[in-house]
């Protein structure tokens, strides 16, 4: 059982400021961590290694000192680690990520299940994983709860919807999301840090890819972020109360008032 | 302050601090209120491999010592000096068999130790006998190819717990301390049963109960080095394990301080954040002093030990005493700062005062810690 981890590594924080011109992150000053839905990306794939054997491969797309974010990967159970990086990626949007993850995923070979976190928790936007399922072409199942079973080539899980989950199948190899109910993360292992320390990180440049340059970083990404704003609070709600015939009354005049 | 420590003992103190922070310290509460065992906490430490950071690479550990031993105690101490004492306990009930243990018997008890599978305890005081060791009632008699163990040990920390025990027994009661031997014994061992779990003041995280032998038969393999030399096993094992129980003070001390100075930027009184009184602030600047002191002595006192010096009995009782001495005085000052919320158990900063404690009466009380630092100015002294 091969699997692929994609991370992301972030910003250390909820409240990170937004850089008013540009409408991006403003990351310096801010400590960097692993996208905490990728955690328990990374944490499942161990399982299935301890449980299936095979190998856990880490990747992630981003600035050479997303190595940290590697290496911590590594602490926790990874195997290998592969660093995404060149200037002609700066500026990918989901689309230009997508893409150029999915051509990464090509290049290490051959895998069983790719794991993304369900979302990174400074973009917010959940594409990424089902790009990339899309750009190789491969099965998804999103937001899984649970892995209930692995066996001859095909996989059943629990999704999670708003109502409760959905139980899907899915033949391998394909892509999953996860979030944080599908396991509690481990913590590191000393082996796990000091093999963490000495491990050759893998690097791929846009070179080393089979991929096309205009799908690549900002020329590649159709994105156009207009503005970045924090929405305004919620307004309170209205409780009716009293006899429930005059509270339901008084609903559907306000109901009536006001939506229609 | 920079202690110089390397990547590897970084890695330990980071670890153990995550453990402690993440896991230990939201469930410190529970466990003293409840006083169980912490299993789910010792499985956590067993996974990031801490249970073998004092034990060689051929027996399944990573190869440290006591320098290794007192950073990792120190961080679990931080959130709980109870819960960490699973961990401590177990490497004071460890070192017998990795000072004195032949290869046989290092190869079939160290392996599950390193990997957290199996915790130790060491097993000498008795209800006649604490700090007069020489005094032991417990007799191993020798009876062909094993010995047959009867007499009761008090006090033992992890006892009931712990699958691996050395205790010390007398072969011959005329002959006092000298009549001595340590056995290895192992828990399920017909004639070994536990005594009532005791009902502590502090540490509630930690196990103690009595260990009672009638007619216990053990294999003559598992005397730990010769008869005659159970009090050698005892104080030698104290010499190593006396910085572990320092450490654990300072990890006590240092958590109490943390809470405190906490607590106080954010208690107002006097239309002001209580950490702008002058009187206030000499004493934590004494508390944080005194914790520094006492971090650099354990230090030290590990870093002779790991060297392979022998003659660390002195700096050891000195590292334990002084360390024990400073908790007690930081925590009780911790709870003063804390005011009326201090003395209240809805608040976390009484448990360590009640854990500190113990740390100045048990692994030899601050009393003969004082006596063996004596003996020894007086005997350098006449050597001179």
């Amino acid at each position: 059982m091969n699997v692929i981890v994609c991370i992301k590594q972030v910003p250390d924080t909820t409240n990170v400021r937004i850089d008013p011109e540009t409408n991006t992150l403003v990351r310096s000053g801010v400590q960097s961590i692993i996208n905490p839905f990728d955690m328990y990306a990374i944490e499942e794939a161990v399982r299935l290694k301890e449980k299936f054997g095979g190998l856990v491969t880490i990747v992630t797309m981003g600035p050479p000192q997303a190595e940290e974010a590697l290496r911590e990967a590594i602490s926790l159970g990874g195997d290998e680690a592969v660093l995404i990086s060149d200037r002609a990626f700066a500026g990918s949007d989901t689309w230009a990520t997508s893409y150029t993850l999915s051509k990464a995923i090509q290049k290490i070979g051959k895998f069983d299940i790719v794991i993304c976190g369900k979302q990174a928790i400074d973009g917010d936007t959940a594409q990424v994983g089902p790009g990339i399922a899309a750009f190789l072409d491969i099965p998804q199942i999103t937001f899984v709860k649970k892995i209930e079973d692995i066996k001859d080539s095909f996989m059943r899980a629990e999704r999670m919807t708003e109502e409760g989950y959905d139980i899907v199948e899915s033949p391998l190899p394909c892509l999953i999301t996860v979030v944080k109910e599908i396991n509690e993360p481990r913590l590191p292992s000393l082996k796990g840090k000091m093999r963490a320390k000495k491990i050759e990180i893998k690097k791929l440049e846009a070179k080393d890819l089979d991929t096309d340059p205009d799908l690549l970083g900002l020329k590649g990404s159709p994105t156009k972020v207009v503005k970045i704003f924090t929405p305004p609070p919620r307004k309170g709600g209205q409780i009716l109360e009293g006899e429930a015939k005059d509270v339901c009354a008084k609903l559907v005049e306000l109901l009536k008032s006001e939506v229609c | 302050m920079d202690y110089l420590l390397t990547e590897e003992q970084v890695m330990i103190r980071d670890i153990a601090r995550q453990i402690a922070q993440e896991k230990i310290k939201p469930v410190a509460a529970k466990y003293d209120a409840e006083g169980i065992f912490p299993w789910d906490i010792v499985k956590i430490m067993a996974a990031s491999d801490l249970c073998g950071i004092y034990i060689e690479e051929k027996y399944g550990g990573t190869g440290g010592g006591a320098m290794e031993l007192v950073l990792a105690t120190e961080e679990l101490s931080r959130a709980c000096g109870g819960i960490s004492l699973a961990f401590a306990a177990t490497a004071l009930g460890t070192f017998p068999i990795i000072l004195f243990g032949t290869e046989e018997q290092k190869k079939k008890y160290l392996p599950d130790i390193a990997k957290g599978k199996k915790l130790a305890a060491f097993g000498l005081t008795e209800a006649g006998a604490g700090s007069d060791a020489g005094a032991i009632a417990t007799t191993a008699e020798k009876k062909g190819d094993h010995y047959v163990l009867n007499g009761t040990k008090q006090w033992i920390t992890n006892g009931g717990e712990a699958e691996v025990y050395t205790v010390v027994a007398s072969t011959d009661r005329s002959k006092g301390a000298r009549g001595a031997a340590a056995f290895i014994v192992e828990k399920g061992m017909k004639g070994f049963e536990f005594g009532k779990k005791e009902d502590k003041m502090g540490i509630r995280a930690s196990a103690t109960r009595e260990l009672v032998f009638t007619d216990c038969k053990i294999p003559k393999e598992n005397l730990l080095a010769k008869e005659g030399m159970g009090f050698i096993v005892a104080m030698k094992t104290f010499d190593q394990s006396r910085p572990g129980v320092a450490a654990q003070a300072v990890g006590i001390a240092q958590g109490a301080l943390d809470l405190t100075v906490q607590y106080m930027k954010e208690r107002k009184q006097f239309g002001k954040s209580i950490t702008s009184f002058q009187g206030l602030q000499f004493m934590l600047a004494d508390m944080a002093t005194e914790i520094e002191a006492s971090r650099a002595l354990v230090y030290a006192c590990a870093r002779m030990l790991d060297s392979g010096n022998t003659k660390v009995s002195k700096d050891s009782a000195m590292a334990k005493l002084f360390a024990s001495d400073v908790a007690m005085k930081v925590t009780t000052d911790c709870v003063q700062l804390f005011g009326g919320y201090g003395y209240m158990r809805d608040y976390p900063i009484e448990k360590y005062m009640r854990d500190a404690k113990i740390t100045q009466i048990y692994e030899g009380t601050n009393q003969i810690q004082r006596s063996i630092i004596a003996n020894h100015l007086i005997k350098e002294s006449a050597a001179k």
